[in-house]
């Protein structure tokens, strides 16, 4: 900044100034989350949303965090609890809203669903529905940017369930050997489901895990989203020159249950209602903000029912759009005709 | 066009796909330093380098995702599972991810990517290491099938499917590694999807994939001589497969056993047999017959080896009775 500008409105925290854009920016990026996912667990309610819908509700920090830190170039990949995590990343809400509702516009199509998010766009690689599973996927990701020395960083999120399967160790041991820019971030909401991780897991501090492996680790509070970027910026930055892999555990709590069918019998109400009242990722930034004199309750207000009332308005624009053609049935396959389309001679066309 | 063998001609594919596209690599269990566990990949390290043939850990899940994610981001990976057998620890990446890529993403990426490596029976190594695992692969939507028969075909067949923008499930078989046959030099490329005649006939149709093939047609030779003519279609894509050929074959003999080394109950002449019976009905004179590998885990001495396994006789026998000739 030359001497002759005045200085922008922001704050310092921890030794990095954030200006007040930016602070609006993250700020947006995690309310419009909650509310949208609010909104999806209604529409759930409705039986407008089919299948399984994972909220991540509570969870905001880990993936604004992240996208904040994050470039444009940098691969972003997640398991099924992906709806913020899509729209962290600037993915087109409307495009999102009616993927879960089933229709033509939704971000693949209507083919996925809440588990399938993809945007090509914005290199965001999924939305992977089997426990786990993204973590290899994330490898080649990484792998490619190796191969192809494009200084990309692959984000791959799993969570404090998807880091106790197989594939999860075999990819810390090749991203070591080979030292592929990737960052492995375990969102350790503290519930697999509903085993808590004391009964999953007998090292409970995940950021271990890669010890063996030679992969760093080190735990961050998953609900300071200041600190998420800040953590995000260190390690993503240390991939990206070369010096490979890094865990990163965010500590976390997911408020709603792990899908819509949740029994809620794992753990108190009090538990929730202290993470939510003590430690909400949105209610933290709005403090640290208030503090600094750059907004106020009623303009937080404000704000929230702006949010609130573009969500609805993206919930109409989706639900206006038809159902996919019939015909998508038999496309995205395979890149050729499919050969057995109609398998009875009588039906052809 | 030179005699080689069906491993050199896989080799030689390899080389002329990776000197042709920078982005495809060859990754694997000693495909690198060893030169190959069944010598494929063999002088491949010393041509093209550390960086694009990669020995890996013993770690088949890991290394088929990562297959995945580097074909998703643009790469043309090559994954060669030393046996098919070994992949069974990779299939949530075949299955769930190679396979269901395209779809789940509304077209947004394709999966070009190859996973290769030795199937069937092989020689004494008892039931983990020997079976026919084709009919698992090719019932996935998303994954195409491809299972060469002889040297010129792997060659065309495999550069074909490094250059297919889809999932290739190339499966070679171990005993023919060693088989020599006349592949011609460079650009030589098998269309995916088509079935080859591999000797003409009238009187009754032979389709086997693979190591059957050669089955077919000594069985063939040997039909000849008790004066019944033989027509062996070799399907070489397993999915999609080339039904047209076969139902036209059919129609010439009206008359087809279907010959398989795998296990019978739903295996890939279940499907032949009933897409002819759907499609080709009324140009049959005869029911179609099965002629498969025992459904039982694969014994290690050797005469249940070999009584586990199809036999010439028993494809000579089945085509015999298919002509009413028993």
């Amino acid at each position: 900044m030359s001497a002759n500008q005045p200085p922008l409105d922001g704050l310092n925290y921890q030794g990095r100034f954030y200006d007040e854009t930016t602070l609006h920016r993250i700020h947006d990026s995690m309310l419009y989350i909650r509310r949208f996912e609010e909104k999806a667990g209604q529409l759930y309610g409705l039986k407008k949303i089919g299948g399984f819908c994972h909220l991540c509700n509570g969870q905001e920090a880990v993936c604004v965090g992240t996208s904040e830190a994050a470039q444009a170039g940098d691969y972003m990949m997640t398991s099924y609890r992906d709806h913020g995590h899509a729209l962290a990343r600037g993915s087109d809400p409307t495009a999102i809203m009616a993927e879960l509702l089933g229709r033509a516009g939704g971000i693949v199509k209507g083919k996925g669903g809440s588990m399938h998010m993809f945007d090509r766009s914005r290199n965001f690689v999924g939305g992977n529905g089997i426990v786990g599973e993204q973590v290899p996927i994330g490898l080649g990701f990484g792998f490619s940017s190796w191969y192809k020395d494009d200084g990309r960083v692959t984000l791959c999120f799993m969570g404090d369930g998807g880091i106790n399967q197989g594939a999860v160790y075999e990819s810390f041991n090749m991203a070591a050997l080979w030292k592929l820019p990737i960052i492995f971030i375990v969102e350790n909401n503290q519930y697999a489901m509903g085993t808590s991780l004391a009964r999953a897991s007998a090292e409970t501090s995940l950021f271990k895990r890669g010890i063996s492996f030679k992969v760093p680790g080190m735990a961050i509070d998953g609900m300071n989203v200041l600190e998420v970027e800040q953590k995000m910026r260190e390690v993503i930055e240390h991939a990206r020159s070369g010096e490979g892999p890094y865990i990163i555990e965010a500590i976390t709590y997911r408020y709603r249950g792990h899908s819509m069918s949740d029994p809620a019998t794992y753990r108190t109400r009090n538990e929730v209602e202290e993470w939510r009242k003590g430690r909400d990722p949105i209610a933290q930034l709005q403090h640290l903000m208030t503090e600094a004199g750059l907004s106020d309750e009623d303009a937080f207000k404000e704000k929230d029912r702006a949010i609130k009332k573009a969500i609805v308005a993206v919930v109409k624009e989706a639900e206006q759009q038809p159902e996919p053609d019939a015909s998508e049935l038999w496309t995205d396959i395979i890149n050729d005709p499919i050969e057995d389309a109609y398998p009875y001679p009588g039906r052809v066309s | 066009m030179a005699k080689i063998t069906y491993r050199e001609a896989l080799n030689q594919a390899m080389c002329e796909e990776m000197l042709r596209d920078d982005r495809v690599f060859l990754m694997g269990e000693e495909v690198a330093e060893y030169n190959g566990a069944y010598k494929v990949s063999q002088g491949m390290l010393k041509k093209f380098g550390a960086k694009r043939v990669i020995d890996t850990p013993i770690t088949e899940l890991g290394f088929a995702g990562l297959g995945v994610g580097a074909a998703m981001a643009g790469l043309r990976p090559i994954i060669e599972f030393m046996t098919w057998n070994f992949a069974l620890l990779a299939l949530d990446q075949i299955v769930n991810a190679a396979a269901k890529m395209k779809y789940m993403s509304g077209g947004q990426y394709n999966c070009p990517l190859v996973f290769r490596g030795a199937g069937g029976a092989a020689a004494r190594v008892g039931a983990q290491h020997s079976q026919s695992l084709e009919n698992w692969m090719a019932n996935i939507p998303g994954l195409k099938v491809v299972m060469p028969s002889n040297a010129a075909d792997a060659k065309g067949l495999l550069k074909a499917s490094i250059r297919d923008n889809d999932t290739v499930i190339f499966i070679e078989n171990e005993i023919n590694y060693g088989d020599i046959g006349d592949v011609p030099d460079g650009e030589y490329i098998i269309p995916l999807g088509r079935a080859e005649i591999k000797r003409a006939g009238t009187d009754v149709t032979l389709i086997a994939h693979s190591r059957m093939t050669g089955y077919a047609l000594l069985a063939a030779e040997e039909l000849a001589k008790q004066g019944i003519d033989a027509e062996v279609v070799d399907p070489r894509t397993i999915r999609p497969l080339d039904e047209t050929t076969i139902l036209n074959s059919v129609a010439k003999t009206n008359r087809a056993v279907v010959v398989e080394e795998g296990w019978r109950f739903a295996g890939i002449g279940a499907e032949i047999s009933a897409r002819i019976m759907e499609k080709g009905f009324d140009d049959l004179d005869a029911p179609v017959i099965r002629v498969t590998g025992k459904d039982v885990p694969m014994p290690y001495a050797a005469n249940l080896e070999k009584l586990a396994l199809p036999s010439v006789a028993e494809v000579v026998e089945a085509a015999r009775s298919v002509c009413y000739r028993n």
